[in-house]
């Protein structure tokens, strides 16, 4: 008789089975994730006031962007011209306030190009994978091989430069890295069970992909929006640079800072003002971005959850 | 490969099978080779009838199963056939088989905390199936559901439509999955292993709610499950799997009082008694073989406690022992 072997030895309770799936973020709590983030609300005020700025455009400008006064060229800040005024009399405040509006437009529509193609790239990719993924994801390497600008340069070389066509050029460029993170969660996603479970009810593939997938792998692709849209801005402030990008007269920062350029030595305002803009503008959708990691996270957040939500 | 004959293994009734599976072979290229992990099972489903598949992880059940819905990822090769209501749809093409998952052959999973999906409400799920598939319209397939979910046991199902899944117990979570795998009215529910993930109390509802179900919807359920315990209380017959091939096959009393192989005899065997004192559990000892390199005689002679030396270098066939009562052994064993 072994009696050794009879009696389990007492030992702490094994660990409960695997915890169910963190429950989804509703909106509410990213929001709140987002606010108790005290980066995110600075992001979130810079961001408030350049999308008031872009609203208003003119209207919110003390001047006329365009309007040139000779007489007055080249004027350091004062209370009348706040930042000052351009080698053509022009006011850099009113210059940088309407600048903003196309630079937050062409951003948007850039990762809005984007974002569509790359996600539905990423989706058909993960979703169908074998060749289907082979073909679509080596284009997208090879697009993810040139540098970005160098990209958008060339794409602007064949196309020419102007507004619309910046914007094409940059959501191009953009596009391998939402088609990227797309597939990965895609990869992952199908393989759930609930996705078998939908399949076994005879759902079809496009109700399956935009219901079922689509929703789950939103939190990364909504974060690489935010980081996107700073690097779209960025790309844009550097083809306006070169001339590819918005065309003169319309003001731009990246052409103010080119024009600026000549005049560091007499008229630091020309320059320093719209590259404070690029800066502040992509700092806040940087730290919007992180925020919006942190919060969508669930590993992250299922330390928060087991503290409140267990129903 | 002797594949046991188609006849031998139908059971005896006189109506046409609703669901027959004949010599189903499964196989799934592995580094070390082919792997055939299903090798030529044959399966009749009658119509109202619970048929229960028993066997260990990796016998081939639940593959087997999802071979018939034709869920296996693309690089699973399926051979044999599968007739639902007598018409062949392995291999058919994947516009067939949309129409056949959930219409004609139903499918609840294991786990009901990774079944539904998260970020959608349970209406919505539950209603999917009617609104795509049935072509309902909104408002009718809400009210469905919601007759769906009374019907399944859940209180308040209006209301409940509008929860997500993590608001929702366990049990409550595979009701709603048996509800979803019932909301098209299929033949042949086919339910894997739903009561694994559940503890005693909440797996004896969904036992009952399923033959509840069951007496009143006259579908016919294919119930695979690896607990023999649960199996008796609800099947009318028992398959017996074991690496990838069916070991014995009898009605449930049949199999309960008169095991043929000594598998099925070791799974009894390693059933716990209530109120019967032992200092361990019976075990099987040893592991299923490598489906890529099987013994060549009886796949189960490594592990038998009763092995021959005809085991070693024969493999049986699959014969009949007594009515409706097949087993995959050589030897006679007295009851």
């Amino acid at each position: 008789m072994t009696a050794s072997s009879a009696t389990t030895p007492p030992g702490p309770d094994s660990p409960e089975p695997a915890p169910p799936p963190a429950p989804r973020s509703t909106s509410r709590e990213v929001a709140r994730a987002l606010v108790s983030h005290k980066l995110a609300v600075f992001g979130l005020v810079v961001l408030g006031l350049l999308v008031v700025a872009a609203v208003l455009g003119r209207t919110a400008a003390p001047y006329d962007p365009n309007a040139v006064d000779v007489l007055g060229r080249l004027q350091p800040p004062s209370l009348e011209h706040p930042f000052g005024t351009d080698d053509l009399g022009r006011d850099v405040l009113s210059r940088v306030l309407v600048a903003a509006r196309l630079s937050l437009v062409v951003g948007a529509i850039a990762v809005g190009i984007a974002l569509t193609v790359g996600v539905t790239l990423g989706l058909v990719a993960g979703y169908y994978g074998r060749w289907v993924d082979d073909v679509i994801m080596r284009v997208m390497d090879v697009l993810f091989a040139f540098p970005a600008i160098l990209l958008a340069i060339a794409i602007l070389a064949v196309l020419g430069p102007g507004v619309t066509n910046a914007m094409i050029a940059i959501g191009i460029v953009y596009t391998p890295i939402f088609a990227r993170v797309t597939r990965a969660s895609v990869l992952s996603v199908r393989e759930e069970v609930y996705v078998r479970a939908a399949r076994s009810l005879g759902v079809g593939d496009l109700r399956l992909l935009r219901l079922h997938i689509l929703p789950n792998v939103m939190a990364p692709i909504i974060v690489q929006t935010s980081l996107s849209l700073a690097f779209a801005i960025l790309s844009e402030a550097a083809l306006s640079f070169l001339g590819l990008g918005i065309q003169p007269p319309d003001p731009s920062w990246g052409r103010m800072l080119f024009e600026g350029r000549g005049f560091v030595q007499q008229a630091w305002w020309m320059g320093v003002f719209p590259g404070v803009a690029i800066f502040v503008t992509v700092l806040s959708f940087n730290v919007i971005g992180d925020a919006l990691r942190d919060a969508l996270d669930p590993r992250q957040r299922s330390a928060i959850e087991a503290r409140g939500a267990s129903r | 490969m002797t594949a046991p004959s188609a006849a031998s293994a139908t059971a005896p009734s006189s109506s046409a099978p609703v669901l027959s599976v004949r010599d189903l072979r499964v196989s799934f290229s592995s580094r070390r080779g082919r792997a055939p992990v299903v090798t030529g099972v044959d399966l009749d489903v009658h119509a109202g009838e619970t048929l229960a598949i028993v066997g260990e992880s990796g016998s081939g059940k639940s593959v087997s199963m999802l071979a018939v819905l034709g869920l296996l990822p693309s690089h699973a090769v399926v051979e044999g056939s599968v007739e639902v209501d007598g018409e062949q749809v392995l291999g058919a093409g994947p516009e067939r088989m949309r129409a056949l998952r959930g219409r004609e052959v139903g499918m609840v999973f294991q786990d009901p905390m990774t079944s539904l999906n998260p970020v959608l409400t349970i209406g919505r799920q539950v209603t999917e199936g009617l609104e795509e598939r049935l072509g309902l319209s909104r408002r009718a397939a809400r009210d469905r559901a919601a007759e769906l979910l009374a019907l399944v046991g859940i209180r308040d199902p209006q209301a409940r439509l509008d929860n997500y899944p993590h608001q929702f117990s366990g049990g409550m979570r595979q009701r709603v999955m048996i509800a979803i795998g019932l909301s098209l009215d299929p033949a042949v529910l086919i339910a894997d292993e739903p009561t694994t993930a559940l503890d005693v109390t909440t797996q004896a509802q969904i036992l009952d709610l399923v033959q509840d179900l069951q007496d009143r919807l006259g579908t016919a359920v294919v119930w695979v499950s690896h607990d023999l315990g649960v199996v008796a209380g609800i099947a009318d017959r028992v398959v017996v799997m074991y690496s990838g091939e069916i070991v014995e096959q009898a009605p449930v009393d049949a199999l309960y009082a008169t095991p043929q192989h000594p598998y099925t005899r070791g799974l009894l065997g390693a059933l716990p008694v209530l109120g019967e004192r032992r200092a361990e559990l019976a075990t099987i000892a040893g592991l299923p073989p490598d489906p890529v390199a099987r013994p060549s005689g009886c796949w189960f002679a490594p592990r038998c406690p009763i092995r021959a030396q005809a085991c070693v270098t024969a493999h049986p066939p699959l014969r009949e022992v007594g009515p409706g009562h097949l087993a995959r052994t050589l030897c006679e064993v007295a009851p």
